[in-house]
């Protein structure tokens, strides 16, 4: 019977067509229920920063001064403020603002991470300078530094670019060249443990060059790492320019961005809380499906975990 | 007698050690110090010696996976050690590696079907449907079952892993195999497995072993000549029978004598040779011969003189001043045995 059995598994087995690698780390990514609800979340978000202002037709500019320091109501489901400004049409082109530096400023920062802690940690001779490079900017106070570099650069960059897409750069920018740290470092610690295993003696043996080794053999086992400081990446991102608008150093008052719109209505918390509730919410929940993505994903990735 | 397929001469390989704030050289560990040795095409020479005596670095050395200090290693009539860049990669097809671990040898997050296929993707401009050909083809040489080719390296036995190894060192038909320990992380059922495995692809494709091992029995079963080593020399190199029945250098009779036999009667009665001590350091071999400091028939001049790697007998080398002595004696006799015997091949019959 058992013998039975063990035969038609294997005949089963056998029929097996060759799987991709996309099919096998989706099916485990779906298997993930804090990664799926974090990814309907975070595509929620996505989708009505995108189309929310096609439904809700109000200017998030536009000022009615009749309707000041509304609560919740139909008309203005998340409030007005003290201006008069819908808040729902503010959180929504905010959004758009917010995730997009969040996500280019992470990419930004892991590709240099990357590059520096792979390079760090492949090629010996490159160890030292670029390791004192990742020192060097770790022990920069970032907020001076912020504060100097957006004093330089935003006049400049406002003239050529304009001033949102201007600024836009430069605050993207200057958050991925100043987070980048964490990850060189993390990536060279795994990739000094890496290069010393046999199956990269084995590639080199083999006669594969170093750039292949390092794409083909280096850095399909350091992606855990850098998927989990991407996700954190992101959320940071988002984090600092909030604290850079808070400041009153990111994009200008009539460009709302979540963290502006929470600097401005954190004076106003005892009049209208939603003006400071509902931005701060979405802004958690990004920061947090975010997460959670990056969770599911380093599981799927991970041949070991997969399938179980 | 076949030709010389690899030619090892004067290799050395010295890591160096750095110390102190300045990182200033200090020394240097003699992993592998003045090796010379043959490997004619089609045999298997065994490498045996106790860890850390440098087996697996003159494999990697003779590879060019380590930059040798100073030596030459022609592989089929080239000097693999002066090649660099494009020239040594096009010379890598030829020599390929079976690694100790075969969890650790190959890539976790790669299938087995790419595995194998990475050297050819490297060396050859087959089209992918080639490639999966030539996969398959390897994956039935080594007795693996095809519809695996698209599992990871973590669903296998260490014994299959070990097949996947021995297909991507297959994939490119090489001439020459360093087999770097290939059955030390395995179980003794499953080492019998991948020793038959390796002898009937010799068989097949006409394949050149070093074979690396500290297990002197899989040696004896397995290699045609046998070269001993300790603390980074050759002591002794013998054709497999002579080297086993009539060992000449001390560490090798030490070596052998370690060897249980499978007969209680005949263990009980056995005399083990016992060395005392440890290796002594690579980093601070002693003055003289390398094994004076434990060698049970210690001279005087093995403290002050190290001794020549020469020939004693048809083929049997050995490093040892008891030889020489033994010579110079023995010298007078084999001139009397050689007035009796007249012709040499008489001799060699005898021996």
């Amino acid at each position: 019977m058992s013998d039975q059995t063990r035969i038609v598994a294997e005949a089963v087995v056998e029929e097996d067509a060759p799987r991709s690698l996309g099919r096998d780390v989706w099916d485990q990514f779906t298997r993930h229920k804090g990664a799926m609800a974090g990814t309907a979340v975070f595509l929620f978000i996505v989708l009505a920063v995108i189309f929310g202002p096609l439904i809700h037709t109000i200017d998030p500019t536009y000022s009615d001064f009749r309707a000041r320091n509304q609560g919740m109501s139909w008309a203005h489901p998340m409030g007005t403020d003290n201006l008069g400004k819908d808040m729902l049409a503010q959180v929504l082109q905010g959004g758009r603002t917010s995730l997009l530096v969040g996500v280019v400023a992470m990419a930004i920062a892991m590709f240099f991470g990357t590059l520096v802690g792979v390079l760090a940690g492949y090629f010996r001779r490159l160890d030292g300078p670029l390791m004192r490079l990742t020192d060097l900017f770790l022990a920069l106070p970032i907020l001076p530094l912020l504060l100097v570099i957006i004093m330089l650069f935003r006049d400049t960059l406002r003239s050529t670019f304009g001033p949102e897409t201007g600024i836009f750069l430069l605050i993207v920018f200057i958050i991925g060249i100043t987070s980048w740290m964490q990850t060189a470092r993390i990536v060279r610690g795994d990739v000094l443990a890496l290069k010393e295993r046999e199956f990269v003696l084995a590639a080199k043996s083999i006669g594969t060059p170093a750039y292949r080794i390092i794409l083909r053999h280096i850095m399909p086992n350091i992606l855990s790492p850098i998927m989990v400081s991407a996700t954190l990446g992101i959320a940071t991102a988002i984090i600092t320019e909030s604290a850079l608008s808070f400041l009153g150093l990111g994009f200008p008052s009539d460009f709302p961005t979540w963290g502006r719109l929470l600097y401005d209505g954190a004076n106003f918390m005892t009049i209208t809380p939603s003006r400071v509730f509902w931005p701060g919410l979405v802004l958690s929940l990004t920061v947090l499906s975010v997460n959670y993505i990056g969770d599911g994903l380093r599981d799927a990735l991970d041949p070991h975990i997969r399938g179980r | 007698m076949s030709d010389t397929l690899v030619e090892v001469r004067d290799l050395r390989m010295y890591f160096p050690i750095y110390k102190g704030v300045l990182r200033r050289k200090v020394g240097e560990v003699k992993a592998v110090d003045d090796l010379n040795f043959d490997i004619k095409a089609g045999e298997t020479l065994g490498l045996v010696g106790e860890s850390g005596c440098g087996k697996s670095t003159t494999g990697r050395a003779i590879l060019r996976l380590y930059d040798p200090t100073s030596g030459s290693v022609s592989i089929d009539g080239t000097d693999v050690v002066q090649l660099e860049g494009n020239d040594l990669r096009a010379q890598r097809p030829q020599m390929q590696m079976i690694f100790q671990d075969p969890q650790a040898c190959l890539n976790p997050r790669m299938k087995v079907a790419d595995i194998i296929a990475e050297p050819l993707r490297e060396h050859s401009d087959m089209s992918a449907e080639q490639r999966r050909e030539r996969v398959n083809e390897l994956m039935d040489a080594v007795g693996l079952a095809r519809r695996f080719a698209n599992r990871y390296p973590h669903e296998f036995s260490g014994g299959q892993r070990q097949r996947i190894g021995i297909a991507r060192a297959l994939a490119l038909n090489p001439k020459f195999i360093v087999c770097d320990e290939p059955i030390a992380a395995l179980d003794v059922s499953i080492q019998a497995q991948v020793v038959n495995l390796l002898e009937d692809l010799q068989k097949e494709l006409g394949l050149t072993y070093l074979f690396i091992s500290h297990d002197l029995s899989m040696v004896r079963h397995l290699a045609t000549r046998v070269a001993v080593m300790y603390l980074g020399k050759i002591v002794e190199l013998a054709p497999r029978a002579d080297l086993y029945n009539r060992p000449k250098h001390p560490y090798t009779q030490a070596l052998l004598s370690a060897v249980p036999t499978p007969d209680p009667t005949v263990e009980a009665t056995r005399k083990h040779i016992i060395l005392q001590g440890d290796v002594p350091s690579p980093a601070k071999p002693p003055k003289g011969c390398n094994f004076c400091t434990r060698c049970p028939a210690v001279m005087p001049i093995c403290k002050e003189v190290e001794p020549t790697f020469k020939e004693h007998g048809a083929g049997h080398f050995a490093a040892c001043h008891l030889l020489e002595q033994d010579q110079s004696e023995a010298g007078e006799l084999s001139q009397k045995q050689a007035e009796t015997a007249e012709t040499p091949s008489q001799q060699g019959e005898t021996t």
